[in-house]
């Protein structure tokens, strides 16, 4: 299984500065003085092997969509934020105009997870087939609606691929193009839902926009069981616990060391820090994962978590 | 979790012991409620000394953190202090030690809550 991220900022999409560009550049070249870095290879290795990765990458700025692999023909999905416009022309760039099926499960329906759709090539192209799952009843609606005016020229029915809307019931197994996915309930403004997807012995959880009020210990416990043994959990970090819980309680989003806690208890063997706040910067997500990696450790028990940063690009192999 | 407290002038000192975790918690919070409570009437001072606490989990913070709201809606003054490496780096992880009073000792939490408090913890 593997598990490739194309869209992973939280609440907006969000695009680096020239400001930012220029700092990196000069960290970078400081660095690189004297080091007689004459030949591309030589820069490339210097970059890609001794630069710090928020000097020589970017988290990115797309808003959520992760895809999933399975070496299925079909591509498996997890959210249509601003991520899918590029997943989209990858796909039409690397395997031609048509015949393909996409299968997207829908956390919810807020507008930096479905803003992608608008922008996705292969649904437009006829012979091409768009299957949306998701557990909210206005599904279609809201779909439909972004692509109506006055908001987009567009409208939905010129959409020219098979485009079809599943409701799926939480709590309850299903599979779909050789997975075994099971949504759950979350705690977010209209709701959000999470996906344990399991394929061949692996186990993905995606969980974003997820507040963990933890102020009901059987609450905790479930959320404990759908992430149990997971080989990689998704997390909803945008928040800091302090600000979760005190200025930004309600809000419907988590934070890093609830994600650690909660894959501890849940024995998982990978964290992904996802969802990452809007305003942060490279240098910013960077020190998050490191402070993330350093109270894994500090609160290990008898079980290691692997603590990863999402960043658009990024691909995991379970 | 019974929780052992002192009394310095016009300021309550509580001693929490062990981990604060998801087993724990409740009994935390269940043991802060009467300190709070005098607290409020005596518009007075309450002070958390960790120095017992080898570990404080999200549910834990939790806890500190609702006291350290009444505690504010009833106009008493709540502070942390002794925290051991480990309860120091999670709470600055969490970004705890931004939306709580945190001092490294009792003296320094008395010294800055009470001068009456402190001039009681130098004499005791």
């Amino acid at each position: 299984m593997l598990v490739r991220f194309w869209g992973t900022r939280g609440s907006i999409p969000v695009a680096m500065t020239s400001a930012e560009v220029k700092r990196k550049l000069v960290t970078a070249l400081v660095a690189a003085a004297e080091r007689g870095l004459d030949t591309p290879g030589k820069a490339r290795a210097f970059v890609e092997w001794e630069l710090d990765f928020s000097v020589s990458h970017t988290f990115g700025g797309n808003s959520s969509c992760v895809q999933i692999e399975t070496g299925g023909a079909d591509y498996v999905l997890c959210d249509l934020g601003s991520g899918a416009r590029v997943l989209g022309n990858n796909v039409l760039a690397t395997g031609g105009p048509s015949g393909h099926r996409f299968h997207v499960f829908m956390s919810h329906l807020h507008w930096d997870h479905i803003m992608g759709f608008p922008f996705f090539m292969p649904a437009y192209l006829p012979g091409n087939h768009v299957r949306i799952y998701g557990c909210h009843d206005r599904l279609e609606e809201a779909f439909r609606r972004q692509n109506a005016a006055p908001s987009f020229p567009v409208d939905f029915s010129r959409m020219g691929a098979q485009i079809e809307f599943i409701r799926l019931e939480p709590e309850r197994d299903y599979d779909i193009a050789g997975l075994r996915v099971r949504a759950k309930r979350q705690h977010h403004g209209g709701d959000s839902y999470g996906y344990r997807l399991e394929h061949d012995g692996k186990v993905v959880v995606y969980s974003t926009d997820s507040e963990h009020k933890q102020d009901d210990p059987e609450e905790v416990k479930a959320f404990v069981e759908f992430f149990r043994e997971a080989d990689l959990v998704i997390f909803d970090a945008q928040y800091s616990l302090a600000d979760a819980i005190s200025v930004k309680e309600d809000w419907g989003h988590s934070s890093n060391v609830v994600g650690v806690e909660m894959c501890q208890l849940a024995r998982a063997q990978r964290l992904c820090l996802y969802h990452h706040e809007p305003i942060f910067d490279d240098e910013r997500i960077a020190a998050l994962l490191a402070e993330t990696r350093r109270l894994e450790e500090i609160t290990r028990g008898d079980h290691r978590v692997e603590v990863q940063a999402a960043y658009d690009g990024l691909e995991i192999t379970l | 979790m019974e929780l052992v407290s002192k009394r310095f002038a016009d300021t309550a000192v509580v001693f929490p012991q062990g981990r604060i975790d998801h087993a724990t918690a409740e009994q935390f919070k269940g043991a802060l409620v009467s300190h709070l409570a005098t607290c409020a009437t005596g518009g007075g001072r309450l002070v958390i000394d960790m120095t017992g606490v080898e570990y404080i989990s999200s549910v834990g913070l939790r806890v500190l953190m609702l006291a350290s709201k009444q505690a504010k809606a009833q106009g008493c003054t709540l502070a942390v202090c002794g925290l051991q490496p480990v309860v120091r780096e999670i709470f600055d992880i969490s970004r705890f030690n931004l939306v709580l009073s945190v001092f490294p000792t009792l003296r320094e939490a008395l010294a800055a809550l009470s001068g009456e408090a402190l001039a009681a913890f130098g004499a005791a």
